[in-house]
């Protein structure tokens, strides 16, 4: 396992958690495998995943297309079990989904006979709070650039607007733990640019847990205070990169032009 | 240049053409109006029709109002504009009145009792007025009874059969089995059954609504799209917040399908009922008129049939409308 930290002196994010130091991590894999059966055979998809994120880290994960990144995520959101490990969420197994940890789809699935306002409202309307929270629907479109579009239906709407949906259906359960699958894969690159911009804010607002699957290597530098690589399916750890330099960080930071270099060798793209 | 000036050149008769062609559509309609009313008043009928006179001044108001709408153009107003949309309907249905009245009332070319003159059968809506409204009545009344029952147990055991293995189970070879049978072929059971024939009638609409619903709603529920449950599941939602808030809506235009099917079907089992056990309603009143040789009451059941079914479809198109306003390139009825 390669390991690289990147420290930037007295400038670190003040409440960076202590790698490990936490009595009970915010999320906690050990010797998790999984597999599904294709075709009649079995196909290894997670192979003795360990990992661990402490309270209020931002974590990214990065992997060759296919190897099992959106897997691990349904893992940690309950709905699938392993088939050999353990999942803890605060040092508690988990054994199904819970509002407290949510998970953005890596396709928006938005309900399309719901409209955008009722689409981001499910989650409080499926827990029986919509009466009293009402105005944080309208906070959470507004925090995506939507507000114009509440009563829009999702055929209404771009695919870029379809995900900024999924993200504010997600972000106002106000969860502890944020699962994001490729959240921002269908923007373009000035909305995305924004919406990062956006997301960290919000994280060192809220003090959620993210747990960040992407295939763009800038964005996870950006984002993430550690990067964990994996290998192609069956999906191994292959490497865990630790990026400490303060919130806003900007692309053109030799520091994170560096990283980049070096995550793009990973993967096995070093010189394009 | 040249070709701006071209451009000016064909589009300027273009226009003049589109909203010119109604008005002359509408004027050769108001003519046609207008020969129908003139045939009917002044060439004799070849036997004894009432009505004539009546029927030759409705064609004649007809023909002079689609006549003032069409000189008018314009200046007449929305109402006569919808007149003129639809006066190539008009030409045709003009014509096919006067040759049916030529046919008929003036020459006797089609055999008697059976093709009576258009004001014989108008004839029936103003002195049997009474006893179609009656049979309208009681058809309306006995449909909506074995409709709403069928289309209600339809859709709740449909949720049930998409949503549980258990109830699939017994319910799948049940209705593989019984389900393709038609409704009518229940009917001396059902009558033999019942206490009354009324309830047994009830049954076999019912009946054949309930199991186009049935299917279609639980296909409908078995073909949501899963990650529907995935993502309401994270959210925190119960089982009955998916069942109500996930499964239906998703199956709801489904659902519509199978209500549309077992409409169709009701209004056959509804006109063999009414003709075999029931003594009322619409398909007793064909009956009658056939045994009494009335074809003139018989067409005119027909077309109040046809209106009323129709009417009952449209309806159906517009709940349908509503409810899932939230697709889009619906069917237009
Ligand atoms: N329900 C399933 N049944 C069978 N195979 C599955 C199932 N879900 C995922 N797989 C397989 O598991 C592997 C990993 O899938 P996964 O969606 O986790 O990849 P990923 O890393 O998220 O890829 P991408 O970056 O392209 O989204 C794939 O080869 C896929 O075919
Ligand atoms: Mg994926």
């Amino acid at each position: 396992m390669v390991s690289v930290v990147a420290t930037h002196g007295s400038a670190s994010r003040a409440e960076a958690p202590p790698l490990g130091g936490a009595a009970s991590p915010a999320l906690d894999l050990s010797g998790v495998s999984q597999a599904f059966a294709l075709d009649g055979r079995p196909l290894p998809v997670l192979e003795d995943v360990s990992l661990s994120a402490a309270p209020g880290e931002f974590v990214a994960l990065l992997g060759p297309s296919g190897c099992g990144k959106s897997t691990l995520l349904r893992l940690v959101a309950g709905l699938d079990l392993p088939v050999a490990g353990d999942v803890l969420v605060r040092g508690k197994a988990v054994t199904g989904p819970d509002p407290s940890r949510i998970l953005v789809f890596q396709d928006p699935t938005l309900f399309p006979w719901r409209t955008v306002f009722d689409n981001v409202a499910l989650g409080l309307e499926a827990q029986g709070r919509l009466r009293r929270d009402r105005g944080q629907v309208d906070e959470a479109l507004a925090l995506v650039g939507l507000g114009e579009f509440a009563g829009a239906y999702p055929h209404q709407l771009s695919g870029g607007m379809a995900q900024r949906v999924s993200l504010a259906r997600a972000l106002v359960n106000d969860p502890d733990l944020l699962l994001l699958d490729e959240p921002l894969g269908k923007l373009d690159s000035l909305t995305r640019i924004a919406m990062q911009a956006e997301l960290v804010k919000l994280w060192q607002e809220s003090g959620f847990t993210a747990l960040l699957v992407t295939h763009d290597v800038e964005e996870a530098l950006i984002l993430a205070q550690r990067v964990i690589v994996f290998s192609d399916r069956p999906a191994r750890i292959q490497a865990e990169i630790r990026n400490d330099l303060p919130y806003p960080r900007h692309r053109d930071h030799p520091r994170i032009v560096e990283l980049r270099r070096e995550v793009l060798t990973l993967l096995g793209l070093g010189e394009s | 240049m040249s070709t701006i000036a071209l451009q000016n050149e064909t589009t300027a008769p273009a226009e003049d053409r589109i909203r010119w062609r109604p008005i002359y559509a509408a004027l050769l309609a108001g003519g046609i109006w207008l020969a129908l009313s003139a045939l009917a008043a002044r060439l004799p009928d070849a036997a004894e029709f009432g009505y004539t006179n009546e029927f030759a001044i409705v064609a004649g108001l007809i023909g002079v109002a689609l006549a003032i709408g069409s000189i008018g153009g314009d200046r007449t107003g929305p109402l006569a504009a919808r007149l003129r949309s639809w006066s190539p309907w008009l030409i045709l249905l003009g014509s096919f009145l006067f040759v049916w009245e030529l046919a008929t009332a003036k020459r006797l070319w089609l055999p008697m009792p059976f093709f009576p003159p258009p004001q014989a059968i108008a004839e029936v809506f103003v002195d049997d007025y009474a006893r179609l409204f009656d049979s309208v009545w009681h058809s309306a009344f006995l449909l909506a009874g074995g409709y709403l029952i069928g289309a209600a147990v339809g859709f709740v055991s449909g949720v049930a059969i998409g949503w549980s293995k258990a109830v699939g189970y017994w319910a799948h070879p049940i209705l593989r089995f019984i389900g393709p049978l038609p409704a009518t072929a229940w009917l001396p059971l059902a009558f033999f059954i019942f206490p009354t024939s009324w309830s047994a009638s009830t049954f076999l609409v019912a009946l054949a609504t309930g199991f186009p619903v049935t299917v279609l709603t639980w296909s409908g529920i078995a073909g949501v799209n899963k990650a529907y449950y995935d993502v309401a599941r994270t959210l925190g939602a119960s089982n009955r917040f998916l069942i109500l808030k996930v499964a239906i809506p998703a199956a709801l235009p489904h659902v519509f399908v199978g209500l549309f099917m077992g409409l169709g079907g009701s209004f056959a089992v509804l006109v063999v009922a009414e003709m075999l056990g029931v003594k009322s309603g619409l398909g007793w009143y064909l009956q009658w008129a056939q045994g009494w040789a009335a074809y003139a009451n018989m067409y005119a059941a027909l077309l109040v049939m046809a209106i009323a079914c129709s009417g009952l479809i449209t309806l159906l198109f517009r709940i349908r409308d509503w409810l899932l306003s939230w697709q889009k390139g619906l069917v237009q009825w």
